[in-house]
């Protein structure tokens, strides 16, 4: 009976050397900086979203990133998530202009945006979005977290990582030095000041504080299922580990007549 | 010891159609098994019913997915974001795909080890790794329907390497993506095949597992079944392992879906696919790492010396080094000149193979690895052993190596004493049927 176990031990060390390999087969490669990590209220098995910094978050990215980074997949019924009633959100909704038509006369007209619309981009686009922005396209930010190699610890580091460039370095106009950013040269200035929003619920807006507050709330935006996925999860283990130490008693009860 | 029941219903049943016997005699009390079989046994039938996951799961995805170059990834957040449980159903399937890979590479290297491929199951060896190859062609185009910008530009590296082929190769290229470049064609093409190629794979499995059923399963000390008390019924005693199996693997699975989905995923690929921005690094799944590595190993031309004509340019070379590594093992039944089967009887090969498993690992990291030294020089070397392996040490160890004696039975070693066999213990489990 030893022996089996320890080859068995053996391939699930060969799996879960497989597994070691996945962030290799990611490829952090090369000229990605390294980002130093954070807690977050999402990390961790039993992690979720905190509902304050989701909503501190939803007011950085409308008074500030809104102006000119879409959040396409964001329907505004979805911010209920955050915290809001129906009737909030649809006050929210209604602060926008959404597209809607043909009507009767067969003209295209706008119409204040209600809660299955979602988030109306910027611009209309790609070229628009860059004359606007100095020939640089301000990416939408739906997935941004999932979509960049350190996350949200990124995320969070790259909009308050502006800082002086190295003396030899003459950074172009339109350019801005980040020490997170790869090739270190952005074209997005530095969007985060003191004082340039004022938080509904009174928390200092600092620069830090406005940073990780609207990481949270795109980190929800990319992945708003993460909640229900970990509770889900921990369910299905428990259930799996109760199940597979059952099938391990059949299995020794099975091979009990069988001479090793 | 033929099926036998008192249900009226199956008598019925099995009288017109023998079903329940066969399925008796192919995984039930009728098929005799080697009584010493170790849990890396379990991948085989780990790696069916992965295959069952990911078609049940990619059924479901094809309901909600859209193949159009416009709606694609967009339709994919709708799945991760809208459809019931869609975000599980995505999760489960493009981690199921990393997961088939990690059982199938753990059930080819149990067959290297043990030597599972030599005679008589070579055609069973051969069909292996036609569902290998199938695996692998599916998993590639199944990557490409997200239309993220790895997607893409995996797509535009691989199917370029077609144009490698003389003569015919831009030709082919064009022909595969139905115009010009990777475009519209090419997804709906890709999302046609990448639904049919799993059926496929299913009717290749089918002859796999009829191939074993010939002469059974190997087993970890290579020798043959010598009679009914080297055997047991597979119903019971390896259904049970199986679910055990199953039951520790979906823990493992159970524990990247719901806690690190993206874990084996390239963030990359969550940006829409552009084809005027070209990623920094272009890099495959991890299971595809070490023969992409193969593939840029060869970096220089192969000419005629002193005429400078090129035989072989260096990207059809990498081209012929990529799919050579499988294809050699085609010939591994013939290219391994020893007898003995097991390595725990070959007291050389068994380093040789696990130099192999470093090899292969070394492959996959410098793969992932961008294309610059010490990295080239160390994947030339790297790929060079693969090949030495295969080509030079086995022929070589077969002549070479001097086997450590083989056990008279399997019954034998299993008892632990030298004595002579008690047939009265040994055939009790294989009579109970």
């Amino acid at each position: 009976m030893r022996k089996p176990v320890a080859t068995f031990a053996l391939a699930a060390a060969l799996a879960l050397g497989g597994l070691a390999a996945g962030p290799l087969g990611s490829a952090r490669a090369a000229g990605e900086v390294s980002v130093p990590s954070r807690d977050w209220s999402f990390d961790g098995l039993f992690g979720a979203f905190d509902p304050a910094a989701m909503q501190r978050g939803l007011q950085v990215y409308k008074d500030v990133c809104a102006s000119c980074h879409g959040l396409r997949f964001v329907a505004f019924r979805n911010l209920q998530a955050l915290g809001y009633d129906a009737d909030q959100v649809a006050a929210i909704a209604a602060d926008f202009e959404v597209e809607d038509g043909p009507d009767g006369e067969g003209e295209m007209f706008m119409r204040p945006a209600v809660g299955s619309d979602t988030w109306p981009s910027p611009f209309p686009n790609e070229q628009a979005a860059r004359v606007a922005n100095g020939g640089a396209y301000p990416p939408d930010l739906s997935l941004i977290v999932e979509a960049r190699g350190g996350g949200a610890d990124y995320l969070h580091h790259l909009l308050i990582g502006y800082t002086d460039p190295p003396a030899d370095l003459e950074v172009p106009p339109g350019q801005y030095y980040n020490d997170y950013f790869p090739g270190n040269l952005i074209a997005m200035p530095p969007p985060l000041m003191e004082g340039i929003i004022e938080y509904a619920d009174g928390t200092p807006a600092t620069p830090e504080q406005m940073a990780a507050d609207v990481t949270t709330f795109l980190a929800w935006a990319a992945e708003p299922q993460l909640v229900e996925r970990k509770r889900m999860g921990i369910k299905v283990i428990l259930f799996l580990l109760v199940l597979t130490g059952l099938l391990y008693a059949v299995k020794r009860k099975v091979w009990s007549d069988v001479p090793h | 010891m033929s099926f036998q029941t008192k249900n009226p219903v199956i008598r019925w049943i099995e009288y017109r159609m023998p079903v329940f016997s066969f399925l008796d005699h192919a995984v039930g009390s009728g098929y005799p098994t080697p009584k010493n079989l170790n849990y890396f046994w379990n991948f085989g039938s780990l790696a069916g019913i992965v295959l069952v996951i990911m078609i049940a799961t990619g059924v479901l995805l094809a309901m909600q997915y859209t193949p159009h170059v416009d709606y694609a990834f967009t339709s994919v957040e709708r799945i991760m974001r809208d459809v019931n449980y869609g975000w599980l159903i995505r999760y489960i399937h493009m981690n199921g795909a990393s997961f088939f890979f990690i059982v199938v590479y753990i059930h080819v290297f149990r067959g290297l080890y043990y030597g599972s491929y030599k005679a008589p199951r070579e055609l069973l060896w051969m069909l292996g790794l036609v569902i290998l190859l199938l695996m692998m062609a599916t998993a590639f185009m199944g990557y490409v329907l997200p239309w993220g910008q790895m997607s893409f530009w995996g797509a535009t590296v691989i199917t370029n390497l077609f144009s490698a082929i003389p003569l015919v190769g831009e030709s082919i290229v064009t022909w595969l993506w139905g115009g010009f470049s990777v475009a519209n064609p090419t997804l709906n093409r890709f999302f046609a095949l990448h639904f049919l190629l799993p059926f496929v794979i299913v009717a290749v499995v089918v002859l796999h597992i009829w191939a074993l059923h010939r002469f059974g399963s190997n087993n970890p000390l290579g020798i043959d079944v010598k009679g009914p008390q080297d055997t047991i019924p597979f119903h019971p005693y390896y259904t049970a392992k199986d679910y055990l199996g199953l039951g520790v693997f979906l823990i493992i699975f159970a524990a990247v879906v719901f806690f690190a989905p993206n874990y084996m995923g390239h963030a990359d690929n969550y940006i829409e696919a552009n084809p005027l921005s070209t990623p920094a690094h272009i890099v495959p799944e991890w299971y595809f790492l070490p023969f992409y590595a193969m593939l840029r190993a060869v970096t220089f031309d192969i000419a005629i010396p002193f005429t400078g004509v090129v035989l072989i340019d260096a990207k059809l070379g990498g081209v012929i080094a990529m799919f050579g590594s499988i294809l050699i093992l085609f010939l591994l039944p013939w290219l391994d000149t020893s007898p003995v089967r097991s390595s725990k009887f070959r007291p050389l090969y068994k380093w040789f193979f696990w130099v192999l498993v470093l090899d292969s690992v070394l492959l996959g990291y410098v793969g992932s690895q961008p294309p610059e030294e010490p990295w080239v020089t160390v994947g030339q070397f790297a790929t060079l052993y693969y090949f030495l392996h295969f080509l030079v040490l086995l022929p070589l160890l077969g002549k070479l190596e001097r086997p450590k004696p083989l056990p008279a039975s399997i019954g034998k070693p299993v008892l632990g004493g030298s004595g002579p066999v008690h047939a009265s213990g040994t055939a009790k489990p294989m009579e109970k049927a």
